[in-house]
C-alpha cells in the first residue's frame, strides 16, 4: 500500500479552481519534491493535504495508508500522521513552546493508543531533538514562534517535526529566507528524519535545498496539474533553464 | 404603592406572626415583591437587628428613592430594559432541607456535566447544586472543625446576621465606612434591604491559618441577592479570602447588587480572589443575571496592602469596579482581572485607585475576552492627590476577540495632581486568529484546546495571583464558558 495516494484532486477557493485534476502517489521512505513557478498551487496542495478548510475539494481523493484524509478534520489528518511544516509559522502570543509542543505531542500519542509523556521523558525528548537543528533549548521557554528569528522559526518547525514522529512530513517552502548556513542546519534535521517507513514532500521554489536533502523524484506543478516527474536531474534542469520550456511544451501539448 | 400590594404584604406579615412568629421563624417563604419602609422593617426585624441598624437601612432607602439608575454602560445589542424594583422580592429565606433534592440524582443531569468538567469533588458537587447536605456527608463536622480551628488563632468568620448579633460593636465601627451607605445606586439599594453575607475579621497580628472561603458556610449559600460582605484585616494580620463558586448556580433572580468592603489597618494585607460564574443567560442572550456590585477596599494603615483578583465569566451583564483608596503612606492597592464574555453577555469592569497616602503603589492588570456578541469594556480611574508624593501606578489592559461580532472598549481615567508622580499606561488588542487554530489543529490539537490555550496563555498573569486550586478551577471554567465559540 502506498503512504500517500492522491488522485484526480480538484481544489477551488472563493470558486477559483487552484487543483486541477492532481496525481500523486508516495511511498513509505521516499522524498519526493514538487517544484513549479509562482501560483502554480504547491502551497495550496500542502494546506489541503493538512486540512485547511478555506479550501474547497470538488473531486478526487487523498488517502494516507488507505484512510481518506478529506474525511478528516485537521487534526485527526495530524494524528494519524500528517506533519506541514509552514511557510510562515504562526505566532501564538502567552503559550510557551514547550506547553504548546507537550499538548500536541500528548494528544497524537492518546491517538496512538500511548501513555502521556511525563515532564521527565518530555524534556528528555526535546533536549534530544533540539540538538538535531541545532535549537537553543532556552527558545523553548518562550511564547510559540514570538520573537523568533526567520532562521529560527523554520528550525523550529523542524523541530516539531522530530518531536511529533509524523509518517508523512510536508515541508512548504522550508527553504525561504534562510542563509546557507541555517538552510543546511535544517536539511540536516530533515535527512535525520528520513526512514523507511516515512514518506516527504518537500515544496520549494529552487534547486538550493534538494542539494541537501536528495529527493527521489521531482514533478513539476504547472497550472494546478503535475506535468512532468522525473528524478534529481530535472531539479537541475528546471534550475538551468527555469520553467518556461516547459509551459511552453504543456501548451503545445494541450 | 397600590392598596392591593399593601393588603397582600400585610396580610403575609400579619399571617407569618401568627403561624411562626418572628423570632422562632427558620423556615420562611418568600416575601411577596415590592419595596418600601414596611419591607425593609420586616426584613430587619426577621433578621433582630438592633435599631441602629434599621435606621441605617432606612436613611440609605430614603436617600435610594431620589437617586436614579444609572445608566453609563455601553449596550450595543443589549435589549437594556430599565429594572422594575417593585417586582423584585427583597427577602427569601433558605430553602428547608426536605424541600431541596434529597441526592444528586435528582439534579439537573446538565448541571452535574458541568461540575464534572469543572472537576469539582463529590461533596462540594452537592452542596452547589443545593443538595440537602446533610444527605451528602456531615457538613457540621467540616464546619466544626474548621471553626474550631480558626477559633484558635481568634478569627471571626460567620454570616453577616451573626456578626450582628454577636459583635455589633466590630459591625458598627466599619460598616459603611468604606462604601458608604448612598455610594451609589445600587450600594444605596444593598444597604437598605441586604439579607446576609460574610463577617470577618482578623486580629492584630494574626496571619490567617487558612484561606477563607465561602464554600465552608454551605448553610448559607441561599443569601440570596443582596449580600454583605465586611472584611477587617487588624494591624499585621493577613487574611486569603476565596469568594464565589466555580460552578454555575441556576439562579432566577434578575438583580445581584452586593457590596463588599475591606479594611486594612497599619501593615496588614487583604487578599480577595473572585470567580463569578453566575447565569449568563442563554445564547440568544434571553435570562441571566444582572451583576451590579460595589466592592472597595480601604488602604487605611501605613504599609497596608489590599489585593483584588476576579475571574468573571458569568452574569449578562456584569458592572463591578474593586477599588483601592490607598490612605496608608507606602500602602499597596492591586487589581487582577479576567472577564469574559460570549453570546449576548457584557462585562463593563475595572478599578480605581485612589492614591491619597505618600509612596503609595498600584498595580492594574486586566485582561479582557470577548467572544459571539459578547462586550467588554474595562473602565478605570487612576487618581493621584496632591499629597500622594511620588505615588506609582502601573496599568496594562489588554483585550482579546474571538469572531467578528464582539467587541472591547477602554475607558481610562488618569488624574495626577502630584508633580512627582509616576503613572504608566499600557493597552493591547489581539485577535485569536483562524490562522492560529489552524496551526494547533495541524500539530494534533482541536480547536476547542486551541482556544483554551491561547485565552490561557492570555490570562496567565491574573491566574498566577489566584490560589493554586482556584487557578486550576478558573481554567476550567474559561474552557467550558467558552465552549462551542470556535466554529
Amino acid at each position: 500500500m502506498s503512504l500517500l495516494e492522491i488522485k484526480n484532486l480538484h481544489a477551488s477557493i472563493e470558486g477559483i479552481e487552484i487543483l486541477k485534476g492532481l496525481n500523486l502517489t508516495i511511498e513509505p521512505g521516499q522524498v519526493h519534491s514538487i517544484m513549479g513557478p509562482n501560483g502554480s498551487g504547491k502551497s495550496t496542495l500542502a494546506r489541503i493535504i493538512a486540512g485547511e478548510d478555506v479550501y474547497s475539494v470538488t473531486k478526487g481523493s487523498i488517502l494516507l495508508n488507505g484512510k481518506s484524509l478529506l474525511d478528516m478534520d485537521p487534526e485527526e489528518r495530524a494524528q494519524e500522521g500528517i506533519f506541514l511544516a509552514f511557510q510562515y509559522p504562526v505566532e501564538i502570543p502567552g503559550v510557551s513552546t514547550k506547553y504548546f509542543l507537550r499538548t500536541a505531542v500528548n494528544s497524537i500519542r492518546a491517538h496512538r493508543g500511548l501513555d502521556e509523556l511525563d515532564a521527565y521523558g518530555f524534556l528528555k525528548l526535546v533536549k534530544e531533538k533540539a540538538a538535531w537543528v541545532e535549537l537553543d533549548p532556552a527558545l523553548l521557554d518562550r511564547p510559540v514562534n514570538e520573537g523568533f528569528s526567520g532562521g529560527e522559526k523554520k528550525r523550529a518547525e523542524i523541530f516539531q517535526m522530530a518531536m511529533l514522529e509524523p509518517t508523512m512530513c510536508i515541508l512548504d517552502e522550508t527553504d525561504s529566507g534562510l542563509d546557507i548556513d541555517a538552510l543546511r542546519i535544517v536539511a540536516a534535521g530533515v535527512n535525520q528524519q528520513r526512514s523507511p517507513e516515512r514518506g516527504f514532500l518537500v515544496i520549494t521554489h529552487y534547486q538550493r535545498l534538494l542539494g541537501y536533502i536528495v529527493p527521489d523524484v521531482v514533478h513539476v506543478l504547472l497550472d494546478g496539474r503535475i506535468v512532468r516527474t522525473g528524478g534529481k536531474e530535472l531539479a537541475l534542469e528546471l534550475e538551468e533553464k527555469g520553467y518556461g520550456w516547459i509551459e511552453k511544451e504543456v501548451a503545445v501539448g494541450a | 404603592m397600590s392598596n392591593d400590594s399593601n393588603t397582600t404584604l400585610d396580610q403575609w406579615a400579619e399571617q407569618s406572626d401568627y403561624k411562626w412568629g418572628f423570632v422562632t421563624d427558620i423556615d420562611a417563604d418568600t416575601l411577596p415583591p415590592g419595596l418600601n419602609e414596611d419591607v425593609i422593617r420586616i426584613i430587619s426585624r426577621r433578621k433582630e437587628e438592633p435599631e441602629w441598624l434599621l435606621k441605617w437601612r432606612l436613611g440609605a432607602f430614603e436617600k435610594w428613592k431620589l437617586m436614579t439608575e444609572p445608566e453609563w454602560a455601553h449596550w450595543p445589542d443589549h435589549d437594556w430594559r430599565p429594572l422594575d424594583y417593585q417586582a423584585i422580592s427583597y427577602y427569601s429565606a433558605p430553602l428547608r432541607d426536605e424541600d431541596r433534592p434529597q441526592s444528586l440524582d435528582e439534579v439537573d443531569p446538565k448541571l452535574l456535566e458541568t461540575y464534572e468538567k469543572l472537576g469539582i469533588p463529590l461533596a462540594e458537587r452537592a452542596a452547589l447544586a443545593g443538595v440537602a447536605v446533610d444527605a451528602v456527608f456531615d457538613s457540621v463536622s467540616v464546619a466544626t472543625t474548621f471553626r474550631d480551628k480558626l477559633a484558635e488563632s481568634g478569627v471571626i468568620f460567620c454570616s453577616f446576621s451573626e456578626a450582628v448579633k454577636d459583635y455589633p460593636e466590630l459591625v458598627k465601627k466599619y460598616l459603611g465606612k468604606v462604601v458608604s451607605r448612598t455610594d451609589n445606586f445600587f450600594a444605596a439599594l444593598n444597604a437598605a434591604v441586604f439579607t446576609d453575607g460574610s463577617f470577618v475579621y482578623i486580629p492584630k497580628g494574626v496571619r490567617c491559618p487558612m484561606e477563607l472561603s465561602t464554600y465552608f458556610r454551605i448553610n448559607q449559600m441561599n443569601t440570596g441577592q443582596f449580600e454583605r460582605t465586611l472584611i477587617v484585616a487588624d494591624e499585621g494580620a493577613y487574611v486569603s479570602y476565596l469568594e464565589g463558586c466555580t460552578a454555575p448556580q441556576r439562579d432566577e433572580n434578575q438583580l445581584h447588587a452586593a457590596v463588599v468592603e475591606l479594611v486594612a489597618l497599619e501593615d496588614a494585607e487583604i487578599k480577595y480572589s473572585t470567580i463569578q460564574n453566575w447565569y449568563p443567560g442563554d445564547e440568544n442572550g434571553v435570562g441571566g443575571i444582572y451583576n451590579f456590585v460595589t466592592k472597595r477596599g480601604l488602604c487605611a494603615g501605613d504599609r497596608s496592602h489590599i489585593s483584588w483578583t476576579q475571574v468573571e465569566t458569568g452574569s449578562a451583564i456584569t458592572w463591578k469596579y474593586p477599588s483601592c483608596i490607598l490612605k496608608g503612606d507606602d500602602s499597596i492597592g492591586e487589581f487582577y482581572s479576567v472577564a469574559l464574555t460570549n453570546n449576548y453577555q457584557q462585562a463593563d469592569t475595572g478599578t480605581k485607585m485612589i492614591h491619597v497616602g505618600k509612596r503609595t503603589r498600584s498595580n492594574i492588570v486586566s485582561k479582557g475576552i470577548s467572544a459571539g456578541k459578547g462586550h467588554n469594556t474595562y473602565r478605570g480611574l487612576v487618581k493621584i492627590l496632591p499629597g500622594a508624593t511620588e505615588a506609582r501606578n502601573y496599568t496594562q489592559c489588554d483585550s482579546m476577540l474571538m469572531g467578528t461580532d464582539c467587541g472591547a472598549h477602554t475607558f481610562p481615567v488618569i488624574e495626577v495632581e502630584n508633580p512627582t508622580a509616576q503613572v504608566e499606561h499600557e493597552a493591547s488588542t489581539t485577535k485569536i486568529g483562524e490562522d492560529q487554530i489552524f496551526y494547533c489543529n495541524q500539530r494534533g490539537i482541536s480547536s476547542e484546546d486551541a482556544v483554551s490555550m491561547i485565552v490561557n496563555g492570555f490570562c496567565r498573569e491574573v491566574f498566577a495571583e489566584l490560589p493554586m486550586e482556584f487557578a486550576v478551577e478558573a481554567k476550567a471554567l474559561l474552557a467550558v464558558s467558552l465552549e462551542n465559540s470556535v466554529g
